[in-house]
Formats: C-alpha cells, sequence, structure tokens
C-alpha cells in the first residue's frame, strides 16, 4: 500500500468515526450522571436538520454547528422535562425521542433535499490543508479537532475536576448526593443537556463533514452505535475514542478493500458487516473477565431519582 | 383509566381489524378508486421513491376524481411491511403499490387474505391471481451510461455503489460493464455493496474508497446523490444520476441521469382496475415506452460521445440492439451467452452473475 493511500484511508476513517464519538461522548456524561438517554439517533437527527437549514441559509459553518448544538439541547429538554421532573421511564422516553427526532426533522427537512450545501472545511492554510502528506494532520473540519479536545476535556472534567467529581456521585449514589446537599436534578439536567448539545453537533457533522446534502435519516443508526459504544468503552473517555476510530476503521476498510481488490477483499461483505458487533462481544467479554469497580456502569444508571425530605 | 392487557388490546384489534373488511367492497365500488402506495424511503430522496412518489402525483393530475392516493414511507423490508400492506388493504385500498424488492414475500401473503385488492409489486418476481409485477427496463440506461464511460474514464476503471447483489442490481452492473467494453476492452468495473437503501454518509465513504484508488467513474444503485457530491469534490471524470436528474449536486461531474418515469404505468393500472380489466402479468417498459428517460448530457462530454451515447439509446428504442446479445462471457471468460443469442427477460430476473470485467465482489 502507497503512502498516499493509507493517508486517504486515515482521513476517510477519522471522518467516519467523528460524528460517532462526538455523540458518544455527550451520552456518556449523560450517563455518568446516572441518567440513560436512548434518545441520541433522535436528537442527532435534530441537529443534523438544523445545522444543515442554517447552513444553507446562512451559509456559515460555525453558525450551523452553533445552531445544532441549541437544537440538540433544546430537544434533550424535552427528555430532561418527563424523566427528571415527572420520573417518567428512561427507556420508553429515551425511545420516543427518538422517534420524535426522526418524524420532525424529516418536516423541518422537507424542501430541503434537492439543496446543496458547502462542506466544513480544514481552517488551517490550503498549503497545509492540502498538501498531499500534510493533510494527514491539518486536513480535517474543525469539526474532528473539536472532538479530540472534547476527549481529553470529558476526561478531565470527569476526574480531575471537583464538580466532575459530583457528578458521578450523582450517578453512582444519588440519595447520598442528594443527603449532602446536591441537586440530583439540577446536575442531571446540566448532564443532559450537555449530551443534547453533543448529539446535536454529531448531527450537524453529517452535512457538514461527511456529506453536504440533507437526506431524512441521514444517521442511519448511528446514535445507536454511539449509545453501544459508551458500554463498549467502559464509561471512560480515552476507550471511547479507541473505540469510535476502531468502528470507523472497520467501517473504512471495509469500502477500501472492496472498492480496491487485494486479501481484504475475499471477505464476504456479511462478515465485514457483523465485524463491529463481533469487536463488542469480545470487548464486554474482556471487560467482564478484569472486573474492578470503575469498569461498570454507574449504578443508578436509569433510575429515577425521587427526592424526599 | 382505561387498563391495556394484552387480552383487551388484541380484542380491540381485532374488532378494528375485521370492520373495514366489512364495509370495504361497497366503499369502493361508489366512490373514487382508492390507490396505496408502499415506498422503502422518504419522498425527498430525489431518487427512487421521489420518482414513484412523482408517478404517484401524476395519477392523481391524470385520473382527477376518478382516484384518491395515499402514501406510507419508510416501511423497512421486514414484518413491518406486512402491516401497512394489511392496513391499506383494509382500509378500503384496492390498489396497492408496493415499490421495493423486498417487499415481495409479505405482498405474496397479504394479497392471498384480500383477493379483491389487486397488488402490484415494483421489481419483483412473484406474481398470482391478484398480484402483479412491474419494472422498468434500468439496464437500458445503464447501457448509454457504461457507453459514456468508456470513452470518458481515463484510467478505464468505474465504481458501482450498490444496496444488495439483487438481480436488478447485478443487470445495471452487467450492463454497464458491457457497454463500457464496447468501447474500451479492458475497462473494469468494480461493485461495492453497502447493504442499505439509503445510508447517504456510508455512499460518500464508498466513492471516496474508489476516488482514493483509481476509479473516476463512479454510478451507483442506491437513492441519493452522495457518490456525485463525492465525484465533483475529487474532480473525477464523473458519475450519474439514479431515479432522477441530480445536476445540482454535481454541475461538472454529473455525465446524464437515468431518470424513472412512472406516472404512465400508474395510470394505466389504475384505469384497468376501474375498468375491471386489470390482470396478473409482469410489465416491464423501458427506453421505449418512455418509462426510463435519460437525462441532458453535460456540456462537457464531446460531441461525439454523446452520438455514442444517442446511437446506443436509440438502438435500444428501435430494438436494432440489446445489451445483453451474445457472446457475453462472464467474469471467469467462460462463455456464457453465445454470439447472436439474447438473454431472455426471465434469465434476466434471475441474474446471478457477473459478466467479463466486472470484479466480483466476495
Amino acid at each position: 500500500m502507497s503512502a498516499e493511500l493509507l493517508i486517504a484511508i486515515i482521513i476517510t476513517v477519522v471522518g467516519a468515526s467523528t460524528p460517532i464519538l462526538i455523540a458518544a461522548l455527550g451520552e456518556l456524561v449523560v450517563e455518568k450522571a446516572g441518567v440513560l438517554n436512548l434518545g441520541v439517533e433522535g436528537m442527532m437527527l435534530i441537529g443534523a436538520v438544523t445545522g444543515f437549514i442554517v447552513m444553507f441559509t446562512t451559509g456559515n459553518p460555525w453558525l450551523a454547528v452553533l445552531a445544532a448544538a441549541i437544537a440538540g439541547m433544546l430537544s434533550s429538554m424535552i427528555f430532561a422535562f418527563l424523566t427528571l421532573s415527572l420520573s417518567a421511564n428512561q427507556t420508553a422516553t429515551g425511545l420516543a425521542l427518538t422517534i420524535f427526532g426522526t418524524g420532525l426533522s424529516a418536516l423541518a427537512g422537507q424542501g430541503y433535499s434537492a439543496r446543496p450545501v458547502d462542506l466544513f472545511r480544514s481552517v488551517f492554510p490550503a498549503e497545509l490543508a492540502t498538501h498531499p502528506v500534510w493533510r494527514v494532520i491539518f486536513g480535517y473540519s474543525p469539526l474532528v479537532y473539536f472532538s479530540l479536545i472534547m476527549v481529553f476535556a470529558v476526561w478531565w472534567f470527569l476526574h480531575k475536576t471537583r464538580s466532575g467529581l459530583i457528578l458521578r456521585a450523582v450517578g453512582e449514589n444519588d440519595l447520598s448526593a442528594h443527603s449532602i446537599g446536591y441537586s440530583v436534578i439540577g446536575i442531571r439536567y446540566a448532564a443532559v443537556a450537555f449530551g443534547g448539545a453533543m448529539a446535536g453537533i454529531a448531527g450537524a457533522a453529517f452535512p457538514l463533514l461527511l456529506t453536504p446534502q440533507w437526506a431524512e435519516r441521514m444517521t442511519a443508526g448511528r446514535g445507536w452505535i454511539a449509545v453501544a459504544l459508551v458500554v463498549f468503552a467502559s464509561w471512560r473517555p480515552f476507550r471511547l475514542l479507541a473505540g469510535a476510530y476502531l468502528f470507523g476503521l472497520v467501517m473504512t476498510v471495509e469500502l477500501y478493500s472492496k472498492a480496491g481488490g487485494g486479501i481484504l477483499s475475499t471477505i464476504p461483505a456479511e462478515l465485514w458487516a457483523a465485524m463491529p458487533y463481533i469487536a463488542t462481544v469480545v470487548v464486554l467479554v474482556l471487560i467482564s473477565l478484569r472486573r474492578t469497580g470503575s469498569t461498570s456502569a454507574p449504578a443508578c444508571l436509569g433510575k429515577p431519582f425521587l427526592a424526599t425530605n | 383509566m382505561t387498563k391495556f392487557n394484552r387480552r383487551n388490546v388484541l380484542a380491540l384489534g381485532g374488532a378494528a381489524a375485521a370492520l373495514p373488511l366489512v364495509g370495504g367492497r361497497a366503499l369502493a365500488q361508489e366512490g373514487p378508486l382508492k390507490v396505496g402506495f408502499i415506498y422503502i424511503g422518504t419522498i425527498n430522496d430525489n431518487g427512487w421513491n421521489y420518482a414513484h412518489n412523482q408517478g404517484r402525483l401524476y395519477l392523481e393530475e391524470q385520473l382527477g376524481d376518478a382516484v384518491e392516493t395515499t402514501y406510507v414511507e419508510n416501511v423497512p423490508e421486514g414484518p413491518d411491511c406486512e402491516r401497512v400492506l394489511r392496513e391499506l388493504a383494509q382500509s378500503g385500498h384496492n390498489l396497492i403499490l408496493a415499490t421495493s424488492f423486498g417487499y415481495g414475500d409479505y405482498v405474496i401473503k397479504v394479497a392471498q387474505q384480500f383477493p379483491d385488492v389487486k397488488f402490484e409489486h415494483a421489481t419483483g418476481y412473484q406474481r398470482s391471481e391478484n398480484v402483479a409485477t412491474y419494472n422498468a427496463r434500468f439496464h437500458e440506461g445503464r447501457a448509454v451510461c457504461g457507453t459514456i464511460a468508456g470513452h470518458l474514464s481515463q484510467t478505464g476503471k468505474a465504481g458501482y455503489i450498490g444496496s444488495f447483489p439483487i438481480p436488478e442490481v447485478v443487470m445495471g452492473i452487467n450492463a454497464f460493464a458491457l457497454a463500457a467494453r464496447k468501447i474500451n476492452p479492458d475497462f473494469t468495473l468494480t461493485p461495492v455493496f453497502i447493504s442499505t437503501w439509503n445510508d447517504p454518509a456510508r455512499e460518500a465513504d464508498a466513492a471516496r474508497a474508489m476516488a482514493d484508488q483509481g476509479i473516476d467513474v463512479i454510478t451507483q444503485h442506491t437513492d441519493g446523490p452522495a457518490a456525485l457530491q463525492v465525484a465533483e469534490e475529487r474532480g473525477l471524470v464523473g458519475g450519474f444520476g439514479q431515479g432522477a436528474d441530480m445536476s445540482a449536486f454535481a454541475p461538472n461531474a454529473h455525465l446524464t441521469a437515468i431518470i424513472d418515469n412512472w406516472g404512465p404505468h400508474y395510470v394505466d393500472a389504475a384505469q384497468a382496475v376501474i375498468d375491471g380489466t386489470w390482470e396478473s402479468g409482469d410489465r416491464w417498459p423501458g427506453l421505449k415506452e418512455g418509462e426510463v428517460v435519460i437525462g441532458p448530457y453535460n456540456e462537457k462530454i464531446p460531441a461525439e460521445v454523446v452520438e455514442a451515447a444517442e446511437a446506443v439509446k436509440n438502438g435500444q428504442i428501435d430494438g436494432s440492439f440489446n445489451i445483453f446479445t451474445g457472446p457475453i462471457n462472464d467474469h471467469t471468460g467462460t462463455e456464457r451467452v453465445a454470439a447472436g443469442v439474447t438473454l431472455t427477460d426471465q434469465e434476466l430476473l434471475t441474474m446471478d452473475w457477473y459478466v467479463e470485467g466486472v470484479i466480483p465482489p466476495a
């Protein structure tokens, strides 16, 4: 394989992995606070359509990403109100949010499907961004650098700050956190809002980073992959990074080997399609073999918190 | 509060299911003919489903008050579509058009339970008393596209993004490769199956994988313009619109489009049901009948290439040219069709082998 092709593959892998990584990081924080939001796919679609419409009307990708984050956050507030304030079942509400987001995005996107937009391109000078070698570092959309910074930021927040400790405490033992005076509901609202904003940005990555168009259901199930990755990564940001890139790598290498021939192209399409799931099972088995406290799920994950005086 | 346990829900459902059965016939005879459409994707996909929906609108426009149409979008090819088919049949629709290959088994099943309702299944092969199949000869359009690719490709390598290796898609791959190899005998075509009809990001990544490995013409059998946009971005020779004209997405790369024009068929089918002359069968029109249309050619295509493409198109219209006339070898080099012999429709509809020049997928 030539160096040129290797660089091209890396660039495609990074593109395929980025939206999954962003959405999964958001969900990781939500779950660390003890909330299971299965609405990621729906929030991503709301983010995707919002990002597309703003990009189409203003031509400003930064504004598009911001709008997508706000739209994702607002949609997550529906979930937060129902599950945190009204103590509705989180699994059912999350699924409902996905269905709602799919429908709402389709409705909002009507009339936008035959319109092309421009991509959110690298902000580095063209000599670097399109250089045959240096593009592997400088050639990406700002969303890619954002996702990588966020991996570090989420890790730092959760494990190195007092606020992160409080958030984790809320996820591990909500009653104790409540009894020493923390607002469990308030903290969970904040976590869900962050998850919603990240899902919105992840959705916007579809029209801005991967394929500059709006198509209904264009996230095609990647929100679910993001939810699964959080478990895969055992709620750890750097494992999440590895998991998202492993996923992107498998999906991309499949296409390159099919299109270019070589030894990998002899692997049947069905086996390629199964590979991420095989990887998930293997990783889950490995994790369960060496059980330590920090690798398991937040203890209060998915349980409603009913404050008592 | 009403209690919903499994038993009373079932009872409710059963009652609801039985009611329309009683009234369905009488309703259909008095009012307009109710025609139901089910689509696998959304009507805004600018491709396959968009084209079927344009056909539905054409039907409404042509037959006016005589018909009343309903459509259901995003119906997956699975047990869900059986439910949708049954709901349409129960709500008085007397003609139901199922517009995706994978609906086949469910159409046959539901049709047995509703002998008075006529069903038509696009791209299918299973028929019964009240189930007809219909399709368009897209491969005729593919032959025109392949001719253009054979002339224009500099690397002699084209890629074909497909959903699933069903006969419909295999036929398109083979027609494209055969036509291109008539121009350039060393031409190769690489199919990449992505196992979905609608995942634009994956289509785009498949197109990137092709562009990065020396493929300079990309064609797709999926429903959107994602591959064309990559061709435009990478400055490739080009690609083709599928189902509808997609030149807005790729002004330079869009060479031409294979446009589906289902309208006239839907008018014929609805009229036949109204007149009581509807019969099961298989209808498979193409370029000649205007059900497949070749879009405008990109201005960058040299005049002699347009001429060659037009010759292939017109030859298929007047019947003097058939892309599946032998000699045709399969990808191993073995002769599959002898010189002068043309594949029959039945052979096309069960096509499961690739012609020479196609790099067979695993």
